[in-house]
C-alpha cells in the first residue's frame, strides 16, 4: 500500500489496481470550515486532470482533480451528512472516491509523503 | 441641489486635504478626447420639487388606472386589492433603503422576512423548498428551464401551448442561447394535457402552465407521472398566485420545479414590473437552485438567526460555473408578497381565492348567455377567453370607449395564433355586480 | 412649608450597570420577535372580505386537496411584526452606507410618491395603449435621457436588473455574430480577473467561453496579457470590462483595448456598475463602447429595497442596436406612443423577448423624477461629488491603512490588508464599523487585492458624515495594527452577534417547520 500526492493536494492511496482518493489535509485547511462535497457516481469514468468532484466551504467552491485515470467503484456516501469529515480526518474516513485504475504507470509522475510535504512548505 | 449636501467651502477644504486643484484632477486617466469640459447638452437643468411633481402628475394624468372604471385585463398581471398597511410597511426606511442582507448582523429583519416569505411560498406551492424570489414570473420560468436540463444532462425542452407566450419567449432564447433544443406544442386554450404523450428519452422537462393564459386549469398529475417514466421533470408555471388558494398547487400534481409570478398578493399591477418571481423546488435539487436562499443558524451567543446560504451557487463565487447569473433578488416585492400573505393568512387566502373564482363565473355567467359570445375556457379560476362575433380589437376600442377596459386581446400574445375573434377576461376580488353589468350593457351595443 | 410626601429620584442614582437578562427577550427598544409561524394561527386573518356566495364551481375539479395551514395576524399584530423586524436592519436612512460598487446613495421620497401616481402604479401592461400613453412616453423620455447620457444611439429598457442588463447586452452580441455566420466559431469572451462574478457568470449563461486576463500593478488591464490573449482572433466574441473598474478606477487604455478589440472582430461590452463616478462627465460612446448596462437601483438612486427590485437598461452602439430585444417604444409621426411588441417590422433582427411585459415601470418612474430633480447640471455635480468625497476618504485614512493602487480614484477608495497585525482580518474590520454604528465596507472585493476594502460613500454624504466615518474607521484600523485581539469578536452592540454560516450550509434549514410535538398533536 502506497500513498501519492498531486500538486493539486489530492492524495491517492493504491492497494492492488485500487485507490482511494481524497483531497489532503493542508488543502481542506486552507479551505476553512467544509460544508458539502459534490461527488461522481459509482461507474464515472474519467481522465487523469478531469475535475471530478467539488468541495465548498461557506464562501469558496473547488474542483476536485483526478489524480489518475480510472473508473469510480465506491463513493463516500457519509460525506453528504458529514461534510466536516473533511476537515477532522482529511486522510483517513474523509476519502472521496475508491477507482479502478486505468493505467498504474500515472502513479509515477506523482509525489510520496515526502516529496509533498517539501512542496507545501514550499507554498 | 437639494440632495447633494457638500458645500463650495466644503468641497474646496476637502480638495486641499486630498492635495488636488480641482475635481478635473480626479479624471486625468480619462482619455481627453471624451472628457467633457461642460454640462451634456440636450437635457434639462435641475428642477425644483414642485416643478418635477408638475410634470410626472400630467404625465400620470394620461394614463386610465385599472381602478378608475371596469377593468377586466389579466393575462399575466392581475389587478387585486392591497391592503394599506402592505405599502406603509414597504416605505419603512429599515426595509426601503437598506441593501442585500449579506452582514446578516445588521439585517436580521430583512433576513427574518425572506425566510418567512420562502416558508409561505413553499406551503402555497406544496413545494418542499422555495427561493428569496426571482425577477418576476417569466425569468423564473426561463430559470427553471435551464436547471431541469443541469439536473438531468439533457437537452430537450417541451412548452405547452397554453404557456403565456411571454414566458415562452424568454424561456427559449434563454435555452437556445446555452444551445437547447425548445419545442413549443401548438397553442390551444386546453392545452397542457398534450404534454403528457410529449416527453422522451431526451426530454429534460415539460413546462406546463395552470391556470394557464387561457385561463384553464389542469390538474397536471399525469404529465408528472409521464415525464417522470421518460426520466424528464414536470415544471409548472403560474402566473396568478391567488389561485394557489383554491386551485391544485404543483406540489401536489408531482411537480418537480414550480416557476410563478407573485405579483397578485401584495404587489400593484405598475404597468408590468417591478413584480416577484416565485421558485421552488424538489429538496433532492436544491443545489442546482438559481438565486438566493436565507436559511436559519444560530449567533455566537446561540440564539436563533438567519443568513444567506448555499451561496456558492451563485455567480459571486461560483462566477463562471454558477447555477445563474442573477445577483439581485426582488427583495421589496417579496416583502410585499410576504407581508399581505401573512394579512391573509391560509384561511383569508382561500376566502379571496373563491371570490375571485365567483366573480369569473359570474362574468362568464352574464357574457355567455349573450348571443354570439361562445366561452372557451373549458374549466377555469378568474380568467376565461370567449369568442365574439365581431374582431377582438374593434370589441375592445368600443368597449373603451363605453369606459369598459375589456380584457385582452389574444392576438396581441399570439399574433399568428389565428385568434382574432378571442379576447381573455378576468375578474377578481374587485369586480363589482355593477362592472359586470357595465360590460354586458357595452357589448350588446357592440354585438 | 406646606409638606408635600411625594417626592421621588429625578436624577440618576449612582449604581453601576448590572449584566441584564429580560424575560420577554427584548432589550428596551430592541423588541424580540418570534417568526410569524410560532405567532400567528391558521383561523386568523387581518383583511375583512365578503363572504363568497357559494356558487357552482367551474375549476372542474382541479382543486387543492391540502389546505396551506399558513397563519396568518390581525393587522395591528402584523404591523408589529414588520415594525419589530425593520429595528434588526441597517439602511441608508440611518446612516453612512459604504459599500463599494453598490452605490448606497440617498433615495428621495419625492421618487416614491411618483411612483405611487395610480396613474403609474395602477396601470396594466396589456391594457390598451391608447389608456397609457403617459406611461409610454415616461419611458421614452427615460430613454432619451439614458442614450443622451451615455451618447449611445439606442437603448433596451426591458432588463429587470443589472446583471439581466448583462444579458442582455451579450444576448445581442450573440445575435451579431449569428447574423454574421461566426456564432459557432466566435466563443470567446475576454474578463478581467477583477470583474463583478455576474460578469463571468453572464458570458456563460449566453454559451460563451470565458477567458480571463490579469490585472497590471496599477489596478488596470494588462495590457500585454490582453494582447497575447488576442493573438488568435478568429474565436473573439468581445471583452466584458466594468468602467471605472472593480478597483474604482478608470481604465486608462480603455480607447486602445476597444480598438483592439474591434480589430479582432469583437464587441466591447461595458459593465455600467460604476456610472455613478461618471456620469454628466464622460460618455461611455465616447469610448468604443458597444453595449452598456446601467443600475438605475446605483447611478439613479432607486432604493435597494433589502435586495431589489433592481432596473438594468442597456444601451447599444449602432453595431448592436439592430439585434436589441423587444419590447420597445416608438413615437408615429401622429405623436402616438406605440409599442413595438413582436419581431418583425423595426424589430426584424431583434434577438427576441427576455421578459414579460415592458421592464421595471415602478424603477422607470423612480430614475426620471431623480434625473429631472438633478438635470445635466446637477448630474455633473453628482459624479464630481462622488468622486471628491471617496478620495477625501483615501486621504483621510492613507496613513493608517493601505491604499490598494497609488494616485487618485474614482468613486470608492480600496485598500488592502497589508496594514494589519498578524491575526486580525478585513472582517474583524469591517465587524468593528458596526458597532460605530455603520455598515461594513465591501470585503474581500475584488479578488485582485488582497483582504480588500472598497468604500463608496457616494455624493449624498455630508463632510460631517464624512468625517465622523473616518474618524471611526481610523481608530478601528490603528487596533488592527496593534493586533487588538477583540476586534474578532466584534460586532458586539449588534442585533445579532456575529451568526454560524458553516452551520447553515452543512445542514440548510431554508423553511419553518413545526416542531415535532406539535405535527404530531396536528395529525
Amino acid at each position: 500500500m502506497t500513498i501519492y500526492f498531486t500538486k493539486d493536494h489530492e492524495w491517492i492511496r493504491v492497494e492492488g489496481d485500487t485507490g482511494t482518493v481524497g483531497i489532503t489535509a493542508y488543502a481542506a485547511g486552507q479551505l476553512g470550515d467544509v460544508v458539502y462535497v459534490e461527488l461522481p457516481e459509482t461507474g464515472a469514468k474519467f481522465s487523469k486532470g478531469d475535475d471530478f468532484a467539488v468541495v465548498e466551504s461557506v464562501k469558496a467552491a473547488s474542483d476536485v482533480y483526478a489524480p489518475v485515470s480510472g473508473s469510480v467503484v465506491e463513493v463516500n456516501g457519509a460525506l453528504a451528512d458529514a461534510p466536516e469529515t473533511v476537515n477532522a480526518a482529511a486522510e483517513g474516513d474523509a476519502w472521496f472516491v475508491r477507482v479502478k485504475l486505468a493505467d498504474r504507470a500515472e502513479l509515477s509522475g506523482l509525489m510520496d509523503q515526502a516529496a509533498y510535504e517539501a512542496f507545501c512548505e514550499g507554498l | 441641489m437639494r440632495y447633494l449636501p457638500l458645500t463650495p467651502e466644503d468641497r474646496a477644504n476637502m480638495l486641499a486635504v486630498i492635495g488636488a486643484k480641482s475635481a478635473e484632477d480626479f479624471y486625468t486617466d480619462v482619455p481627453a478626447a471624451a472628457r467633457l469640459k461642460t454640462k451634456i447638452a440636450g437635457l434639462p437643468d435641475h428642477q425644483g420639487e414642485l416643478a418635477v411633481e408638475r410634470y410626472m402628475i400630467k404625465l400620470a394624468a394620461r394614463n386610465r388606472s385599472a381602478s378608475s372604471g371596469p377593468f377586466f385585463v389579466g393575462a399575466g398581471a392581475y389587478k387585486h386589492h392591497v391592503p394599506a398597511s402592505v405599502d406603509m410597511i414597504l416605505q419603512r426606511s429599515e426595509f426601503l433603503t437598506t441593501y442585500t442582507p449579506y452582514q446578516p448582523e445588521i439585517a436580521q429583519g430583512t433576513l427574518q422576512t425572506l425566510f418567512e416569505f420562502q416558508t409561505q411560498v413553499a406551503a402555497l406551492t406544496a413545494m418542499d423548498v422555495a427561493n428569496a424570489s426571482m425577477y418576476d414570473g417569466s425569468t423564473a420560468c426561463a430559470e427553471a428551464a435551464v436547471m431541469a436540463a443541469r439536473v438531468t444532462k439533457r437537452k430537450k425542452i417541451i412548452l405547452s401551448g397554453g404557456l403565456h407566450p411571454h414566458y415562452a419567449a424568454a424561456t427559449r432564447l434563454l435555452c437556445e442561447a446555452q444551445g437547447l433544443t425548445v419545442v413549443q406544442l401548438p397553442i390551444a386554450i386546453d392545452g397542457e394535457g398534450a404534454l403528457a404523450e410529449a416527453a422522451d428519452g431526451e426530454t429534460a422537462c415539460v413546462i406546463g402552465q395552470s391556470p394557464n393564459v387561457f385561463g384553464t386549469v389542469t390538474d397536471l398529475s399525469d404529465v408528472a407521472k409521464s415525464a417522470h417514466d421518460k426520466g424528464a421533470l414536470l415544471v409548472s408555471v403560474f402566473t396568478e398566485a391567488v389561485s394557489l388558494g383554491l386551485v391544485t398547487p404543483p406540489g401536489e400534481m408531482g411537480a418537480d420545479i414550480t416557476a410563478g409570478e407573485g405579483q397578485s398578493i401584495g404587489n400593484g399591477l405598475n404597468f408590468g414590473g417591478p413584480y416577484v418571481g416565485l421558485f421552488a423546488c424538489k429538496d433532492k435539487l436544491v443545489r442546482q437552485m438559481p438565486g438566493r436562499l436565507c436559511g436559519e443558524t444560530v449567533d455566537a451567543d446561540g440564539n436563533r438567526g438567519f443568513v444567506l446560504t448555499l451561496s456558492t451557487r451563485e455567480q459571486h463565487i461560483r462566477r463562471d460555473k454558477a447555477t445563474s447569473n442573477i445577483c439581485t433578488n426582488s427583495g421589496l416585492c417579496a416583502l410585499a408578497f410576504t407581508s399581505h400573505m401573512t394579512l391573509l393568512g391560509g384561511k383569508g387566502l382561500k376566502q379571496l381565492a373563491e371570490l375571485n373564482h365567483e366573480a369569473a363565473c359570474e362574468l362568464a355567467d352574464a357574457l355567455g348567455a349573450m348571443k354570439g359570445v361562445e366561452i372557451l375556457t373549458p374549466r377555469f379560476f378568474n380568467e376565461f377567453a370567449f369568442r365574439t362575433p365581431v374582431d377582438a380589437e374593434a370589441v375592445l376600442a368600443m368597449l373603451d370607449e363605453a369606459g369598459v377596459v375589456g380584457g385582452v386581446r389574444a392576438s396581441r400574445l399570439f399574433p399568428d395564433g389565428h385568434m382574432g375573434d378571442v379576447i381573455i377576461a378576468a375578474a377578481t376580488e374587485c369586480t363589482t355586480a355593477d362592472d359586470i353589468a357595465a360590460y354586458v350593457t357595452a357589448l350588446k351595443e357592440i354585438i | 412649608m406646606s409638606m408635600n410626601t411625594q417626592g421621588r429620584p429625578t436624577a440618576p442614582a449612582a449604581i453601576s450597570t448590572p449584566t441584564i437578562e429580560t424575560v420577554s427577550g427584548s432589550r428596551g427598544l430592541l423588541q424580540h420577535e418570534d417568526l410569524l409561524f410560532e405567532i400567528g394561527t391558521s383561523e386568523t386573518t387581518g383583511v375583512d372580505l365578503p363572504k363568497p356566495k357559494g356558487l357552482k364551481s367551474r375549476l372542474g375539479g382541479v382543486t387543492r386537496k391540502v389546505d396551506t395551514g399558513l397563519p396568518g395576524l390581525s393587522e395591528p399584530q402584523a404591523v408589529r411584526h414588520y415594525m419589530r423586524l425593520s429595528q434588526k436592519n441597517y439602511a441608508i436612512d440611518l446612516g453612512l452606507f459604504p459599500l463599494g460598487s453598490c452605490t448606497m446613495k440617498h433615495n428621495p421620497r419625492l421618487n416614491e410618491k411618483m411612483a405611487r401616481l395610480p396613474g403609474f402604479a395602477d396601470i396594466h401592461p396589456l391594457q390598451p395603449q391608447a389608456t397609457v400613453q403617459g406611461a409610454l412616453q415616461l419611458i421614452d423620455e427615460l430613454a432619451t435621457w439614458l442614450k443622451t447620457l451615455t451618447g449611445m444611439p439606442s437603448v433596451a429598457m426591458s432588463p429587470k436588473a443589472g446583471a439581466h442588463g448583462e444579458l442582455c447586452g451579450m444576448l445581442a452580441i450573440r445575435q451579431a455574430l449569428i447574423a454574421r455566420g461566426e456564432s459557432e466559431t466566435r466563443k470567446r469572451v475576454l474578463v478581467p480577473e477583477s470583474a463583478h462574478g455576474t460578469n463571468p457568470a453572464t458570458a456563460v449563461q449566453c454559451g460563451f467561453i470565458v477567458d480571463e486576463i490579469k490585472a497590471n500593478k496599477r489596478g488596470r488591464v494588462d495590457m500585454d496579457d490582453l494582447k497575447s490573449k488576442l493573438v488568435r482572433t478568429d474565436d473573439i466574441a468581445g471583452i466584458m470590462l466594468t468602467n471605472p473598474n472593480t478597483c474604482g478606477l478608470f481604465e486608462t487604455d480603455i480607447k486602445a483595448i476597444a480598438d483592439l478589440i474591434h480589430a479582432a472582430g469583437g464587441y466591447f461590452y461595458c459593465d455600467g456598475a460604476n456610472f455613478n463616478a461618471i456620469v454628466g462627465r464622460v460618455r461611455p460612446g465616447d469610448l468604443g463602447v458597444d453595449a452598456m448596462h446601467i443600475n438605475l437601483h446605483k447611478t439613479f438612486s432607486t432604493p435597494h429595497g433589502g435586495g431589489g427590485p433592481g432596473s438594468g437598461p442597456t444601451v447599444f452602439s449602432e453595431a448592436l442596436a439592430p439585434f436589441a430585444p423587444v419590447p420597445f417604444v416608438v413615437k408615429d409621426e401622429d405623436g402616438f406612443y406605440r409599442l413595438v411588441e413582436q419581431t418583425e417590422g423595426a424589430a426584424k433582427d431583434s434577438f427576441g423577448r427576455m421578459v414579460a411585459f415592458h421592464g421595471q415601470m415602478g424603477m422607470f418612474v423612480r430614475a426620471l423624477t431623480y434625473m429631472l430633480s438633478h438635470g445635466a447640471d446637477g448630474l455633473k455635480q453628482v459624479a464630481e461629488d462622488a468622486v471628491l468625497n471617496a478620495n477625501y476618504i483615501q486621504a483621510r485614512l492613507k496613513h493608517v491603512m493601505t491604499p490598494a493602487f497609488e494616485g487618485f480614484c474614482m468613486h470608492e477608495a480600496l485598500f488592502s490588508d497589508a496594514f494589519t497585525a498578524d491575526g486580525i482580518e478585513t472582517i474583524d474590520i469591517a465587524k468593528a464599523l458596526i458597532d460605530e454604528g455603520y455598515h461594513p465596507m465591501t470585503m474581500y472585493f475584488p479578488l485582485v487585492v488582497h483582504g480588500a476594502m472598497l468604500i463608496e460613500p457616494t455624493e449624498t454624504e455630508s463632510k460631517a458624515e464624512l468625517d465622523r466615518f473616518c474618524d471611526a474607521l481610523e481608530s478601528i484600523a490603528r487596533r488592527a495594527a496593534q493586533g487588538d485581539d477583540t476586534l474578532r469578536g466584534a460586532p458586539y452592540l449588534a442585533p445579532a452577534k456575529r451568526l454560524d454560516e458553516t452551520r447553515a450550509a452543512r445542514k440548510p434549514v431554508l423553511k419553518w417547520t413545526a416542531p415535532s410535538s406539535e405535527r404530531v398533536a396536528a395529525e
